[in-house]
């Protein structure tokens, strides 16, 4: 495996590109026609064009995706977050084509992106779980299993991850309509407008543990991520470790996490999603089959470079990480800077960036392919850059983060950075009291 | 016979259809209210209603559905 294809776009196939470098493998870009300029381009050694704009004729588009990988002859594919990260038939599709796939096996990608067969490989592995249902859902079966379950309920697309497709219904009427607005999420996200349902836990936190499996039976997890700063369900910041958080039900947590990348003979990195309700217990969500937008929390607080770890995994190298090898050390807070205008809704706020200056010094990163003179295309997700702190304490890293957000300069378009300079300002966020309706709840968005 | 416009408040894809197999919001010829949603503008995986700001018969689309559109652009033409 010497030539790897980057099946993506902007700040994470920087990230994919940058492992690859270090590890002294030969990348292949692809692009857009609106993203012929675009940093991931210029930066690896080879690119090529794979179609129009909209994501469905580029980014999603398999068939030129693999023969983009044929003409230039990659050996591997790396399909990042989001867009096919997660498509069991384009991993089928690398497999066919002779390509290694950067991630798990197309079946465990299939038996976890089918979220009411991914609960019942939860449960067998004693893993709790949230009362729901399975399976694609006819709004008359949505009707009567909330009935069952009781209301308020969560309809998500059974090919979710990321938040997208998820609709909140109080009552029968809302569900009416949520069914079919989170199928037409669900459809233009996924390709797949097919839904399940389970019971809104209320006032949740979202605590995921990051792992990490050898494909043959063997896992590891890299402790978790507090993920429960969220608007709509789309995570803003994400710190490691998750404050306030009983050690025993860390304990508990992180090696359920393990237990069930275990059970499902996973291969590369993955995340297994809790929601911890007000008595502290946890329940299992979901598995993302891919590499995180928010990884680097973990990496700064562990060392380890999870795209490294999963180059090496997908290489058919021996798993040299033992779990005693993890050991975190001080806090790591990532902040999302989503190109949208938090005083207008959170607008989505496309355009050209005119000017451009990042903050650096110590324990600062950050993952970002935007430039001075850059334009934020319309047609792909708003986030632009991540901020990603490291303190030797919680304090420390807050100050870190208040610090480095008030040195960048972005002009042009409206950013999420007044947002989280607000966050940084707020007592129950510095006292790490907070769960994913505290947004919502305290005004701040 | 007076004509009105309906613009589309963001950048994007337009959208004539709630779906790909589901019926267009409004027809040609077809009256509406302020309010009416009449398509639909894609923008970074997100969705948001255009709506009608006055009443009047749908005249003609100026866009098709996947067309590129900018903020501000007209994409119905109303008569009274």
């Amino acid at each position: 495996m010497q030539k790897i294809l980057v099946a993506n776009r902007a700040e994470v196939a920087l990230r994919i590109i940058r492992a690859c470098r270090e590890l002294g493998l030969d990348t292949v870009a692809v692009y857009s026609t609106a993203d012929a300029t675009a940093r991931h381009v210029r930066v690896a050694d080879e690119a090529v064009c794979v179609g129009k704009p909209a994501a469905r004729d580029s980014y999603l588009n398999i068939g030129a995706l693999i023969d983009a990988a044929r003409r230039t002859g990659a050996e591997a594919v790396h399909p990042g977050y989001g867009f096919l990260a997660e498509n069991a038939a384009f991993a089928r599709a690398c497999e066919e084509a002779g390509l290694i796939w950067v991630g798990p096996s197309p079946a465990a990608i299939d038996q976890m992106g089918d979220k009411a067969v991914a609960r019942e490989l939860a449960r067998s592995a004693g893993v709790p779980v949230v009362p729901g249902t399975a399976g694609t859902l006819t709004l008359k079966e949505a009707l009567r299993t909330a009935e069952d379950v009781g209301y308020p309920v969560m309809v998500k697309a059974v090919a979710g991850g990321g938040g997208r497709g998820i609709r909140v219904a109080d009552d029968p009427e809302e569900l009416r309509s949520c069914v079919v607005a989170a199928a037409r999420e669900a459809e233009a996200a996924f390709g797949d407008d097919s839904l399940y349902l389970e019971k809104l836990v209320v006032n949740p936190r979202h605590v995921e543990v990051q792992v990490l499996g050898d494909g043959q039976g063997g896992a590891i997890h890299l402790y978790e991520r507090e993920c429960s700063l969220q608007r709509r369900r789309q995570k803003l910041l994400e710190e490691s470790p998750a404050p306030n958080l009983d050690p025993q039900t860390r304990a508990a947590m992180c090696s359920a996490g393990a237990r069930l990348a275990a059970a499902v003979d996973y291969a590369s990195a993955g995340t297994v999603e809790f929601i911890v309700d007000a008595s502290g217990d946890f329940h299992f969500i979901e598995m993302n089959t891919r590499i995180q937008v928010e990884h680097p929390v973990t990496e700064m607080v562990t060392g380890i470079d999870l795209v490294k770890e999963q180059l090496r995994i997908a290489a058919g190298e021996p798993f040299d990480v033992l779990q005693d090898d993890v050991a975190p050390r001080g806090w790591a807070i990532e902040f999302r800077l989503n190109a949208e205008d938090p005083a207008a809704g959170f607008l989505p706020s496309p355009g050209e960036i005119t000017a451009l200056e990042l903050p650096g010094g110590p324990g600062v990163r950050i993952d970002t392919a935007i430039y001075a003179g850059y334009h934020v295309p319309p047609f792909y997700d708003s986030l632009i850059a991540k901020l990603i702190v490291w303190g030797r304490d919680r304090d420390e890293a807050i100050a870190r983060g208040r610090r480095a957000l008030s040195e960048f300069r972005i002009d042009g378009i409206k950013t999420t950075i007044p947002f989280h300079l607000r966050v940084l300002g707020e007592p129950s966020f510095l006292a790490g009291e907070y769960h994913t309706d505290s947004v919502a709840e305290l005004a701040l968005a | 016979m007076a004509e009105k416009t309906i613009k589309s408040p963001l950048p994007g894809t337009f959208w004539r259809r709630p779906n790909p197999t589901s019926d267009p919001f409004v027809a040609e010829g077809e009256a509406v209210e302020p309010g009416k949603v009449v398509g639909l503008v894609e923008i970074m995986k997100s969705f948001h209603e255009v709506r009608a700001e006055d009443s009047g018969v749908v005249e003609r689309f100026l866009v098709d559905s996947e067309d590129t559109v900018e903020a501000g652009q007209d994409v119905v033409v109303l008569t009274d």
